[in-house]
């Protein structure tokens, strides 16, 4: 987008229609370096709370009152999505308020929704600036839309567009038909691989905490806390947790469709054994320690896999809950046990016991 | 990719469907198929219980119990009593 163009986004304008409609901004449907760059840091950064466009209508190319109009939300990254796939098309976009989140979560919000979609509509006298009654939106929007609900209160007939905006040329080539495939949701390699940074990122936070509490226990003696023995008994927990972590927030999503069993609690219990199982392998650790090992790390990496569900385009509620039923009490159970461990190791290293 | 079989809250009610098609056309994994004039289940287990069917059916012909599938969003009702939510879009916070 160039900067003046930016400019006008960030305060509404009212060059194009000003006669029959109010305030539609103009877009470009090219990136410019920096919003390559945001985007890679939504991915891995707190700015995507917070990276959102003004809600209200915007227009790409040279839109007349015959164009299509299609609806986004009001993260930006959504809106960049979709403006760029509509490069050379002259349309409207209708950008709803969902509090800067993008278009499937804020659908399943209700932020993406109904009300929203009908104020927007009367907002920016929709029926002004075009004289026919179709509005596309994404087919992702579908949860928290209710398309005759909306016809019924504005005349717009709401038509469910591609799931993915990289399709839409060939949707309104083919006369605004989807293929089969253009109606279904995706999950490549690609696709998870984006989303395990935030799996990466929460995961390394408790992670540090985690690494502190053992270095401290481990060179806890009755005399005080010995920096040598924390650190070199220590260590190979520190190696096997941060091992869990990977196996977890990377590894099982990643691996996601090759790890046995649907549920994630299981793939990551898996997936933790296996790599606990390897870790071992190259550290020197006695027999006591490897009991611990191979109760505690493989539970880590189950916990951390199963908060991928989150990101995932395919588990239900109904699904994760009956997951959590069983997992959450062994995650418990498995803490507290892990914790009498290494309490009884503690205090037979000081010939309590 | 599935996940776990016979969990969803999916209800499909032939006799109030009318064949417009709208499930058809949301349902991002092709849980609902037409079968001469009325829609039909494919495989329920599909079911990822988004809730844009329910949402747009206008005959109330699905019934679904909608919601997040994210384990953070469930613990998180849990420990606050309320549904299952991962904060983000509410208020401030960060978001799954």
């Amino acid at each position: 987008m160039l900067k003046s163009e930016a400019k006008k986004m960030s305060s509404p304008c009212c060059a194009k229609n000003a006669a029959t409609a109010p305030l539609a901004a103009a877009v470009s449907s090219d990136w410019t370096l920096r919003e390559y760059l945001d985007h890679f840091r939504c991915r891995i950064s707190g700015l995507r709370m917070r990276y959102a466009v003004k809600p209200g209508l915007y227009t790409a190319g040279n839109p007349d009152k015959n164009s299509d109009v299609f609806v986004s939300a009001n993260y930006k990254m959504s809106f960049d999505i979709l403006r760029r796939s509509l490069k050379g098309m002259n349309v409207w976009i209708l950008v709803l308020d969902t509090k800067g989140i993008n278009v499937w979560c804020a659908a399943g919000k209700g932020t993406f929704g109904t009300d929203e979609l009908i104020k927007r509509i009367g907002a920016s006298q929709l029926e002004n600036v075009v004289s026919h009654k179709r509005i596309i939106a994404p087919q992702l929007g579908a949860p928290g839309i209710a398309a005759h609900i909306v016809q019924q209160k504005t005349g717009f007939r709401v038509y469910y567009g591609p799931v993915d905006a990289r399709d839409i040329r060939r949707y309104v080539e083919a006369g605004y038909q989807t293929t089969e495939e253009m109606r279904r949701v995706k999950f490549t390699v690609w696709d998870r691989l984006v989303l395990t940074p935030m799996e990466m990122i929460p995961a390394i936070k408790i992670y540090a905490i985690y690494a502190a509490l053992i270095f401290f226990i481990m060179g806890l003696k009755p005399s005080g806390i010995i920096f040598k023995d924390g650190l070199a008994n220590g260590l190979p927990f520190i190696f096997l947790g941060f091992l869990a972590v990977l196996t977890g927030a990377l590894v099982t999503p990643l691996l996601l469709p090759f790890v046995p069993f649907r549920s994630f609690a299981v793939k990551g219990w898996i997936a933790g054994l296996v790599f606990t199982f390897l870790g071992i392998q190259n550290i020197s650790i006695a027999a006591p320690a490897a009991v611990f090992s191979f109760l505690f790390f493989p539970l880590a990496s189950s916990y951390i896999a199963l908060q991928f569900t989150g990101s995932t385009v395919f588990t239900g509620m109904s699904g994760v809950k009956k997951e959590l039923r069983f997992a959450l009490p062994i995650y418990m159970s498995g803490a507290f046990i892990s914790f009498v461990l290494l309490v009884f190791f503690k205090l037979k290293e000081w010939g309590i016991l | 990719m599935k996940y776990l079989t016979n969990v969803t809250s999916l209800g499909f009610f032939p006799d109030a469907c009318t064949g417009c098609e709208r499930c058809v056309e949301v349902c991002p994994h092709a849980v609902f198929v037409m079968s001469g004039k009325k829609a039909a289940l494919s495989d329920k287990d599909r079911c990822m219980e988004c809730g844009a069917c329910a949402r747009n059916c206008a005959f109330g012909a699905i019934a679904v119990n909608a919601g997040v599938g994210c384990a953070a969003a469930i613990i998180n009702g849990m420990v606050t009593g309320g549904k299952p939510s991962c904060g983000c879009g509410d208020t401030a916070g960060e978001c799954c």
